[in-house]
């Protein structure tokens, strides 16, 4: 029988809940291990999880400086989606989004995945073709999309201003229906407990304080809780890359840590019904099954490693908000908490061997992680179990930078404020 | 956030267009050191703490400023022309309008 399932409710709720065990357990550190992964948020939950579950190594320790999924994992605004542009960024963004279909079941915990599909917002006939172009090459390696009118768009989100005479009129949109959401926390937490059940070490309040070394090889890492040994160290540390890595005797890396800030509103009668995204700026809403709106915009624009954001970004994502959805003009907003992002100089991760020998490095989220997290921790697993990378993220080196290889789907250049 | 621009005083941070890490080098033009553009376009020390950064008053004086501010408390704790305007400022100054 499953751990969680209607019958197990059932039994624990005549037996008044007495039998239930903690989803995780709270060991020590042991000496060694055979793998260590660095930071205990989504990607390196699902990295130990499948390690254990695809590839059998079960004495791997995940190691967190504060409490399980404290950081990006349990801030984001939840949207799962793969519209990318460029192949190699659409063959792993659809790998994850295959593992997300099936992942309620595969972690026997309900992550309430819920596919209301994805809808980019074009707002000039420019920007439409662009977006037919991205629909057309998604379709061609057989993702999901399908352009819609306007006419379309006010039948699917009543709300929204579709008139001629908004701020910036809507000519059309790019959807695709497999999109959604997950509830964030329950992602951290099934893939805690199926990491757990499956003999790994979750150790929180562990501060990583140092790398290590025998000869020119990683070996274990100091923490504030001991020195723990192992011949593979993971790092998957997103925001915190640059200063672990530092540790390591790294002293640059093509990242930029900086604040993206999210917000939700009271909680409000069903108003929307997919991830919507704005086209003339940098906004996205989706309602939470709760009722609150979340939402969020761009990033402060210069480095921080502040988890909380500044006044002239909350003014700029309401107006957008606004110019949207005028009549949302009165609704309050209840929360709003900012994120670190590991921006890499492509707008693309880094999943690869080394830089060192024992090492290994999951980076470069910028602020789409959250729906990479089962591929990253699937292809980070693999990378680390067969010492090479799977092909799907093969192209995700740290090297590409300086081989002329990066991965830039929106065409940007090294500015990761404006990835 | 507020940055003390050397010409036009304190002014919010909306004024301002980030330039990012002011620590990198530009090799000279006609440098053909991959390695040095390379680390130049891509390479980052992205501090937890204070760190050397440009900014420009482009909704202002449209000076170049070097700031030195912490990523962990935004402090700031200098801001000077990256190059020239300060004869012009110390002329300001003296002639008391900042």
């Amino acid at each position: 029988m499953a751990e969680y399932s209607a019958f197990s409710l059932l039994k624990n709720a005549l037996t008044g809940n007495k039998d239930w065990k903690p989803a995780w357990r709270k060991p020590n550190p042991k000496a060694s291990y055979d793998v260590i992964v660095i930071g205990g948020g989504g990607h390196g939950l699902s990295t130990a999880y499948y390690l254990a579950k695809e590839h059998g190594i079960t004495n791997v320790a995940v190691l967190e400086k504060g409490w399980l999924g404290s950081g990006n994992v349990g801030r984001n605004t939840t949207a799962v989606r793969s519209n990318y542009l460029l192949p190699a960024n659409t063959r792993f963004y659809e790998h994850s989004m295959k593992l997300w279909e099936n992942l309620s079941h595969d972690l026997n915990y309900n992550v309430m995945f819920s596919q209301r599909g994805c809808l980019n917002l074009a707002h000039t006939p420019a920007q439409f073709d662009e977006f037919a172009r991205r629909g057309n090459a998604m379709r061609h390696l057989g993702v999901d999309a399908e352009l819609m009118t306007t006419a379309e768009i006010a039948r699917l989100v009543p709300a929204l201003d579709v008139s001629a005479t908004a701020r910036f009129p809507i000519v059309g949109g790019l959807m695709q229906r497999r999109a959604g959401t997950a509830r964030h926390d329950a992602v951290a937490w099934g893939y805690a407990r199926g990491a757990d059940r499956r003999g790994v070490d979750i150790i929180e309040n562990c501060e990583v304080t140092g790398f290590l070394r025998d000869g020119d090889r990683i070996s274990g890492v100091t923490t504030s809780r001991g020195e723990v040994r192992a011949s593979k160290v993971a790092v998957a540390v997103a925001g915190s890359t640059g200063q672990v890595m530092r540790l390591a005797g790294i002293d640059t890396m093509p990242i930029e840590s900086h604040v993206l800030q999210a917000f939700v509103t009271e909680s409000l009668k069903p108003f929307i019904n997919t991830v919507l995204t704005f086209g003339m700026g940098h906004f996205y809403m989706s309602q939470s099954d709760k009722g609150g709106l979340v939402y969020g915009g761009d990033l402060d624009g210069y480095n921080s490693y502040a988890q909380r954001g500044s006044l002239p970004v909350v003014d700029e994502v309401m107006s957008e908000m606004l110019a949207l959805f005028p009549g949302l003009a009165r609704v309050r907003m209840l929360r709003n908490w900012g994120g670190v992002c590991d921006m890499s100089m492509d707008g693309s991760p880094i999943i690869t061997t080394g830089p060192l020998r024992g090492m290994y490095l999951n980076c470069g989220w910028c602020y789409g992680g959250f729906k990479a997290t089962p591929a990253s921790g699937w292809c980070f697993a693999w990378t680390i179990a067969k010492d090479e990378p799977h092909d799907i993220n093969a192209p995700f080196t740290l090297d590409r930078f300086h081989r002329g290889l990066v991965i830039d789907d929106k065409g940007q250049g090294a500015m990761p404020r404006l990835h | 956030m507020l940055i003390t621009c050397p010409y036009c005083g304190p002014r919010d941070v909306i004024e301002f267009t980030y330039q990012g890490d002011g620590n990198r080098e530009r090799p000279q033009p006609a440098s053909q050191d991959l390695d040095a553009w390379n680390a130049y376009v891509y390479d980052r020390l992205n501090p937890a703490g204070d760190h050397n950064e440009i900014w420009q008053h482009s909704g202002g004086c449209r000076a170049h400023l070097r700031v030195v501010r912490n990523t962990l408390t935004h402090e700031i704790s200098s801001v000077a022309f990256t190059r020239g305007h300060h004869k012009v400022a110390a002329r300001h100054k003296a002639e008391g309008k900042i």
